[in-house]
C-alpha cells in the first residue's frame, strides 16, 4: 500500500482521538490548519509517518531534507503561514539545518519536526543520533526537545504558534521515538497560548511617534526603506497609503521586494550591493529615512560609515533587537509594522515639502537607468532580456523563485514586481540551490491560476537538482529557467574585479545539457541559445502543463551591474568594470 | 573565456556628488574628522530564566555567536524552584550593552532581563592557594595579620600550601589577588559575580 499523498487511500476504522504521541503530533498539525508537509522518511521518525497514514494531511516526499526545508520556507513566504518540514534523526535533521538557517536569516515561518533516537539512547552516540537541539540552537527562533508523550502535541502546537507570532522564524521540535510511540491516556487538542512572559509588541510609543512625524514632515529629502517585515507583517497597504499620501519615494531591501509596486513612479526598486543606482543615490543623500521591517544587512548598507550619512533614521520593527543593531535609529518605534505605520500616518499633519528632491530622484532614474542595451552578447541571448521577456509573458501574480548568484541579481533588477509574496529568494544566508525546492513549496501555497517560475543559475540548479523528480512525480506546473553561464558567475565576477582575474574553481569546463536532464526526469526540456527564440521558447515552456526546464545558454562574460564592492559606499556604485578599477 | 566590458551607462563614481558626513562603527552619525569610537564599560545583568535543561547552552551560545565580551557568568537556583538566575558581567560599549539585553530577552526560556543599577550589591567568592612559606613560625603570624586586616578567611593550612577564601566585589578580589601575588599563587578559583538590587528594588 504505497502512499505518498492522500489519493487511493484505504478506509480505516474511525478513531475517536489520538492514541499515541505521534498521533497527537499529527492532530496538532491538522488543528493548526496545516494542509501540506514536506519531508523524507527514516527510522526515528517512522511513528509520525505511520500516524500520517491516517491523516488528511498531504505529505510531499522530497529528494533531500534540505529541499524539504526550502520548500517549507517558500510555502511560508507565499502563504504567510508556517511551512512544515519533517525528517528523521541524525542526517535527516542535519540536512534540514541549511534550510532552517536560511529561514532564520530571512525571518520566515517554518516548523521543523525531527525524529530522535529513543530517550534512553540519547547521549550514547546511538545509530543516527545527533544533538539536533544543540545543532539547531543558533539557527532557530525556538526549539524543543519533547520529553513526554502526554504533552508532545501541545509542544508542536506551541512551536507552530511561535514560528508565526511576532518576528517570524523557524522553530523545531525534536521527537524521540519512545515519546512518539508512547500511548496517551488523556490528551485533547487545546489552542496554543504564548508563555506569559512572551509579549508581542503592537503599538509604538506615542511620544516617539509624534517626534518622528514632526521630523518627517520637516524633511526636504525623505525616503522610505521597506524591508521584508512590511510583507511579513501584512503592512503593504498601509505602506502604499503612507507613501502615496505623503509623496515619499520607496526603496526596498531584497526581502522587501513586492512590498511596493515597482511600476509606480515613487518606486526606486531595491538598493544595496546590486541595487539600482537611483535607489542607492536616494539612500545616500536622503535627510530622513523611514525604515520599516529591516535589519540593515551589510549587503544593503555597504560600509556602515558611508550609509545614509546625512539621514535621521526612523526605524519601525517588531523586534527591538534589530533597532540600532547595525545602524543607529534616531527614533525607535517597536511594534507591528501596519499598526505603527497607521499611528505615524495619523500624526502626519501634512506632507514634507520635497518637490526638489522628487525632481532630483526623477533625474537620477534617467541618469542611472538599468537599461542594458543590446539583446544579445557573443551571439547568445542576454540574461536581462530573457528576464524581461519572462516578465512580459506572465501576469503580476506570477511567483518568481531564485537560487543565489548573478541570475538572482538579474531576476531582482529586470523583473517588475508589483505584489507582495511574489518574490521568493534566499537573501541573508545566500543559499545556492534554493530556487527549485522553493518553487515546489511555492507551488503548493500558490493559487491554481498563479504561475510559478524558478529563475536559476547552472551552479545553483546543480545543487538541488534531485528535487526535479518531486516536481514530475507531483505533476507540478512550474517553469525553471536556468541562466547557464557554465560556472558560478558571481564568484568569477569577483575574481575578475578583486583577484586579478585568477578564476579559481569558478568556471565549469563542462556542464550537463539541462534540457536533456529535464527529459530524463520526465519534465519538458528546452534548449535556448538563439536570441530570436527567446519569446517563443518562453511561451512554449510556460504553456506546458507540468514542470519544464529552459536551458538558456548565456555569455559567461556577462557581469552584474550596478555593483557596490563589499564594504564600499552605496553612492559610489560601479556601472562598468572600469568604474570598479577606479574605486 | 574572454574578458570583455559590459555594463550600464551613467556618470562614473568620481563624477557624482558624495556627502562628507560619516557614521561610526555602531552606525551612529559622527562629526566629520572625529573617530566617534565608543568607550567600553562593565555592565552587570541579571536574567531570570526557566530552570530547565539547555538554558545555559542557549545563553552561552548567544554570547559566543554574537561576540559579546563576557567577564563572568554565574547561574543558580532562586526562591522559585521553577526559575534560575543568571548573573552576567559584560564589557561592552553602550550599543553592545543594549544589544546584550535585547538579544537575551528574545530567548524563549529567558523570563526577564535587566541591567542592574550601579549601586546594586555585587559579590564574588574566590579561593586562592598560596605557596608554603607561610606554613610555620613567624611567617604564619604574618599571614594571619594580613588576612585579619583584609577580612580574609584561612580554610586550609598544610602540605606546603595555604588556601584562603576571599569575598567581595570584583575589584576587592582583584586587589587581594594582586596582594598575594608576591607570595606565589599556585591556583585560583572564582565564582563570578552574583548581584541583587539594594533595598526594596526588585532585581528582575
Amino acid at each position: 500500500m504505497s502512499k505518498s499523498t492522500n489519493t487511493n487511500k484505504e478506509k480505516k476504522p474511525e478513531k475517536t482521538g489520538p492514541k499515541t504521541g505521534a498521533q497527537a503530533v499529527v492532530a496538532s498539525l491538522e488543528k493548526a490548519g496545516v494542509e501540506v508537509i514536506f519531508g523524507v522518511q527514516g527510522g526515528a521518525i517512522m511513528p509520525v509517518y505511520d500516524a500520517l497514514y491516517d491523516s488528511k494531511l498531504r505529505h510531499i516526499t522530497m529528494g533531500h531534507e534540505q529541499g524539504a526545508a526550502h520548500a517549507a520556507d517558500a510555502y511560508g513566504i507565499v502563504s504567510g503561514q508556517p511551512g512544515v518540514c519533517i525528517a528523521t534523526s541524525g542526517p535527516g535533521a542535519t540536512n534540514l539545518i541549511t534550510g532552517l538557517a536560511d529561514a532564520n536569516m530571512d525571518s520566515v515561518p517554518v516548523l521543523a519536526l525531527t525524529g530522535q533516537v529513543p530517550t534512553n539512547f540519547v547521549g550514547n552516540d546511538a545509530f543516527q543520533e545527533c544533538d539536533t537541539i544543540g545543532v539547531s540552537n543558533p539557527v532557530t527562533k525556538a526549539n524543543f526537545f519533547a520529553t513526554e508523550t502526554e504533552s508532545v502535541g501541545d509542544v508542536v502546537s506551541l512551536a507552530f504558534l511561535l514560528a508565526k507570532e511576532g518576528r517570524q522564524g523557524p522553530t523545531l521540535v525534536d521527537l524521540p521515538k519512545d515519546v512518539t510511540i508512547g500511548e496517551i491516556s488523556n490528551w485533547e487538542y487545546k489552542p496554543p497560548e504564548l508563555p506569559d512572559h512572551v509579549e508581542i509588541p503592537s503599538v509604538a510609543d506615542e511620544e516617539i511617534i509624534r517626534s518622528a512625524a514632526a521630523t518627517l514632515i520637516d524633511a526636504k529629502k525623505p525616503v522610505i526603506l521597506a524591508g521584508g517585515g512590511v510583507i511579513k507583517g501584512d503592512a503593504c497597504n498601509e505602506l502604499y497609503k503612507f507613501a502615496i499620501e505623503f509623496e515619499i519615494p520607496v526603496v526596498t531591501t531584497m526581502p522587501g521586494i513586492g512590498a511596493f509596486p515597482e511600476d509606480h513612479e515613487l518606486s526606486l526598486k531595491p538598493a544595496g550591493m546590486h541595487g539600482t543606482g537611483y535607489a542607492n543615490m536616494a539612500l545616500t543623500h536622503c535627510d530622513v529615512m523611514l525604515a520599516v521591517g529591516t535589519r540593515f544587512d551589510d549587503r544593503l548598507t555597504g560600509g556602515v560609515d558611508t550609509f545614509a550619512p546625512t539621514a535621521e533614521i526612523i526605524h519601525i520593527d517588531i523586534d527591538p533587537a534589530e533597532i540600532s543593531k547595525n545602524i543607529h535609529a534616531d527614533y525607535e518605534l517597536v511594534g507591528d509594522a501596519a499598526t505603527v505605520l497607521m499611528q505615524l500616518y495619523k500624526e502626519m499633519g501634512s506632507k514634507p515639502e520635497a518637490s526638489e528632491w522628487l525632481d532630483q530622484i526623477k533625474a537620477w532614474k534617467q541618469e542611472y537607468s538599468i537599461e542594458y542595451g543590446e539583446r544579445e552578447s557573443d551571439g547568445k541571448p542576454r540574461p536581462q532580456y530573457i528576464i524581461e521577456e519572462l516578465c512580459r509573458a506572465t501576469d503580476s501574480d506570477t511567483i518568481v523563485t531564485t537560487g543565489v548568484g548573478q541570475h538572482q541579481m538579474w531576476a531582482m533588477l529586470y523583473w517588475t514586481y508589483k505584489k507582495p509574496r511574489t518574490w521568493v529568494s534566499s537573501h541573508g544566508l545566500g543559499t545556492m540551490g534554493y530556487g527549485l525546492p522553493a518553487a515546489i513549496g511555492a507551488r503548493f501555497a500558490a493559487d491554481d491560476d498563479q504561475k510559478v517560475i524558478c529563475i536559476d543559475g547552472d551552479g545553483s540548479f546543480l545543487m538541488t537538482l534531485q528535487e526535479l523528480s518531486v516536481a514530475v512525480r507531483e505533476e507540478l506546473d512550474i517553469t525553471i529557467v536556468v541562466l547557464n553561464n557554465a560556472g558560478i558567475g558571481m564568484v568569477r565576477q569577483w575574481q575578475d574585479a578583486f583577484y586579478d582575474h585568477r578564476r579559481m574553481a569558478s568556471e565549469y569546463p563542462w556542464v550537463p545539457d539541462f534540457s536533456k536532464i529535464a527529459d530524463a526526469f520526465g519534465a519538458k526540456g528546452f534548449l535556448l541559445d538563439d536570441v530570436e527564440n527567446v519569446e517563443s521558447t518562453i511561451k512554449e515552456a510556460i504553456g506546458y502543463k507540468g514542470p519544464s526546464v529552459i536551458d538558456a545558454r548565456i555569455d559567461p562574460a556577462e557581469n552584474v551591474f550596478p555593483m557596490v564592492p563589499s564594504g564600499g559606499a552605496n553612492g559610489l556604485f560601479a556601472l562598468t568594470e572600469k568604474h570598479l578599477e577606479e574605486l | 573565456m574572454a574578458i570583455k566590458s559590459n555594463g550600464l551607462r551613467g556618470p562614473a563614481p568620481s563624477e557624482r556628488p558624495h556627502p562628507n558626513e560619516r557614521r561610526n562603527r555602531q552606525g551612529i552619525r559622527i562629526e566629520p574628522g572625529s573617530s566617534g569610537e565608543l568607550q567600553n564599560r562593565l555592565a552587570t545583568f541579571s536574567a531570570l530564566v526557566k530552570h530547565e535543561p539547555g538554558v545555559l547552552s542557549k545563553v552561552s551560545g548567544l554570547f559566543s555567536r554574537r561576540q559579546f565580551n563576557i567577564e563572568s557568568l554565574t547561574v543558580g537556583p532562586t526562591e522559585n524552584e521553577n526559575n534560575a538566575r543568571i548573573t552576567l558581567v559584560v564589557n561592552e560599549n553602550d550599543t553592545g550593552i543594549i544589544q546584550v539585553k535585547r538579544q537575551l530577552a528574545k530567548l524563549l526560556p529567558v523570563i526577564a532581563v535587566e541591567e542592574l543599577s550601579r549601586d546594586a550589591i555585587e559579590r564574588e567568592l574566590c579561593l586562592i592557594k598560596i605557596k608554603n612559606h607561610f606554613a610555620q613560625g613567624d611567617s604564619l603570624e604574618e599571614l594571619k595579620e594580613l588576612v585579619d586586616k583584609n577580612g580574609i578567611e584561612i580554610l586550609d593550612i598544610g602540605d606546603g600550601m595555604v588556601t584562603i577564601e576571599v569575598r567581595g566585589g570584583q575589584r576587592d578580589i582583584d586587589d587581594t589577588i594582586e596582594m598575594f601575588d608576591q607570595f606565589g599563587i599556585e591556583e585560583i578559583a572564582r565564582t563570578g559575580t552574583v548581584a541583587l538590587e539594594r533595598g526594596s528594588k526588585k532585581t528582575t
